[in-house]
């Protein structure tokens, strides 16, 4: 076995950012210009994906380096959601490609819900459609405010500055109506690479950044250690001595010794230890987003199901409740055979 | 938090999900890079233990070392290991000349099959990441299979907020994917930061080659490489542009050849 010495320690946690739209908006177009005019191509995939194009009698598709479904690339469609990488100077990025046809929104919905930042394309020749505008719903009802707006095929309305505040107006306006303000309305061509990696001269009238150094401007997201502990519990195990109760800390921090009540049985319990097999030194505090295991000095009975918060910040109650519902919520459950 | 703790947490809590909702739970172990990962995961998620039975499948044309380190390292960490064959189409002589597509299916996807059926696992966790081709950036960390096998890649349930579909009806199972947020060079900066024992196949050798992807010795081509420690892998892998499966003989079999073998229930 080897010997393993140091490793120069670079970032390599990747931004995830999701692409969403209108059906033929050009959504893998762009990722595959993204991916290409930042060299993050394996070698011969482009070749690779050049020869089908040329097999099949098409125009070249960038689309083509994620729909790989034989279905999809038939019918020039994405049917599910994809992953890619790719990398600029600043960071490392995975880029969510959701369909835009509505026929598959539960997997752009998929998609969307494990992002952190968002593109949202708009064809300049077709301006909001449908979908543009139920994908923004989706995206602010998922909680994914951190937005820009792209508006692409701007070579087909020859760069037309109107055209694009005609589009910036009146999404602006929608976006609005939702308390989601976009961080910016890029006009590109994706098929051409106009202002995708470095802004471009076709469009000097614009003065904002490009799509590659809009992305380098989005921030992470950070898990919520500010907020108040909660702690659903996942399982509890007993493989030897130590009786380990097991999840997720949601939210907030954990130190031993804290006091915890068990919801909705409030029972009461003191953090003995917190366990984790192969680290150099036991734990004694944990954090938002960490799937951790502790024990208790009290030999109390919890399982599944119950939420663990701390004694010194309890949840309140409230009689209020907020609602929206959106009906492609029971379009899935249906398809799902969850309801009828 | 760093971006390891945030991938070993995510796949430790993906990994608790499947041991609380499936009763019968394996783990495929195919002793390379990935699936040795998620061994170390799984003591990770049950503090020192693993208490999910290993499979392998043995397609009796594996690298010789790599059933060597098998059996050691199961017999160290004390695993319980299930070891899987197509004995039938062994017997009949299958091998990779007789169509590599068709020798894959018979003794991997047939031989899983068998030992499926044979022990009555209804869940299955797999190593396999969205970065490594094109059809598994499209799966699922909980992704359905019916009786057959068969994966309904234009049907997936939706998965959101970490809520998973882990009900299933008879005959059917459930493929779980814990590392598929992973990138390769994530999993190898994972090896490095907890100096996970791993099959020295992966780094050069006398002849200046190493493999990236390991499988079955007559369709696993090494490739050239100075790389001999965990941190010359990560170095390489920082500035390589060749894919990790260029190596891997049925995949460049012809454009669809990953989606029709894995459609049909293929790791």
């Amino acid at each position: 076995m080897s010997d393993n010495g140091k490793v120069n320690t670079l970032n390599s946690r990747l931004m995830k950012l999701v692409i969403v739209g209108h059906v033929d908006h050009g959504k893998s177009t762009l990722v595959g210009r993204l991916m290409s005019d930042t060299d993050s191509l394996p070698t011969g995939k482009l070749d690779f994906v050049k020869d089908i194009c040329k097999r099949q009698g098409k125009e070249f598709e960038f689309a083509f380096l994620l729909d790989a479904l034989e279905e999809e690339q038939e019918q020039g469609i994405t049917i599910d959601t994809s992953q890619i990488f790719f990398n600029t100077q600043k960071r490392r990025y995975v880029i969510i490609d959701a369909p835009g046809h509505k026929e598959f929104l539960k997997n752009m919905v998929t998609g969307a819900a494990n992002a952190e930042s968002a593109l949202l394309l708009i064809d300049a020749y077709e301006g909001i459609q449908e979908q543009s505008r139920r994908h923004g719903y989706i995206l602010k009802l998922l909680g994914l405010t951190q937005v820009a707006v792209v508006i692409n095929k701007m070579d087909l309305v020859n760069y037309d500055p109107e055209i694009y505040y005609k589009i910036k107006t009146e999404y602006t306006k929608f976006l609005g109506s939702m308390g989601i303000e976009a961080r910016e309305f890029i006009p590109v061509s994706a098929k051409l690479g106009v202002n995708i990696a470095k802004t471009s001269e076709e469009i000097s009238w614009y003065k904002g950044p490009s799509v590659l150094s809009m992305l380098d401007q989005f921030t992470e997201k950070q898990p919520p250690t500010h907020l108040p502990f909660r702690f659903p519990v996942q399982d509890v195990y007993k493989f030897d001595e130590r009786r380990i109760i097991s999840g997720r800390v949601e939210s907030g921090t954990v130190n031993v010794g804290d006091q915890l009540v068990f919801s909705p049985s409030n029972k009461l319990g003191v953090i003995k230890t917190i366990e984790a097999w192969s680290v150099e030194n036991q734990p004694v505090e944990a954090k938002a987003s960490e799937s951790i295991g502790f024990t208790l000095e009290e030999q109390i009975f919890v399982e599944r199901g119950d939420v663990a918060t701390l004694k010194s910040d309890l949840p309140l109650f409230r009689l209020r409740l907020t609602s929206t519902f959106f009906g492609w919520v029971s379009a899935i459950l249906k398809k799902e055979g969850r309801i009828r | 938090m760093d971006h390891l703790d945030e991938l070993e947490n995510q796949s430790i809590f993906i990994m608790r999900e499947a041991y609380k909702n499936f009763k019968n739970l394996a783990m495929l172990w195919s002793i390379g890079k990935d699936s040795t990962v998620l061994v170390w995961l799984a003591r990770k998620a049950f503090f020192g233990h693993c208490p999910i039975p290993l499979v392998h499948i043995d397609t009796t044309y594996k690298i010789p070392a790599m059933i060597k380190y098998r059996d050691e390292f199961a017999k160290k960490w004390g695993l319980n290991l299930v070891v899987g064959k197509n004995e039938k189409a062994l017997a009949e002589g299958m091998n990779h000349e007789k169509g590599r597509l068709v020798c894959c299916e018979a003794l991997k996807t047939m031989g899983l099959h068998a030992i499926m059926e044979q022990e009555g696992y209804t869940g299955l966790i797999l190593g396999i990441r969205r970065d490594e081709e094109g059809t598994r950036a499209k799966e699922r960390y909980f992704s359905p299979r019916d009786k057959n096998f068969e994966w309904n890649f234009k049907d997936q349930p939706p998965e959101l907020w970490d809520q998973f579909k882990t009900s299933f009806t008879p005959d059917t199972h459930i493929r779980i994917h814990p590392i598929l947020h992973w990138t390769e060079l994530n999993v190898w900066e994972y090896i490095h930061r907890e100096k996970i024992p791993i099959i020295d196949l992966y780094f050069s050798n006398a002849e200046g080659k190493r493999y990236r992807s390991l499988g079955c010795a007559p369709c696993t081509i090494p490739i050239d490489s100075k790389a001999k420690n965990v941190v010359e892998v990560i170095e390489e892998l920082k500035n390589t542009t060749s894919a990790e499966r260029s190596g891997r003989a049925q995949d460049q079999e012809n454009t669809y050849a990953m989606q029709k073998l894995r459609a049909r229930g293929y790791m």
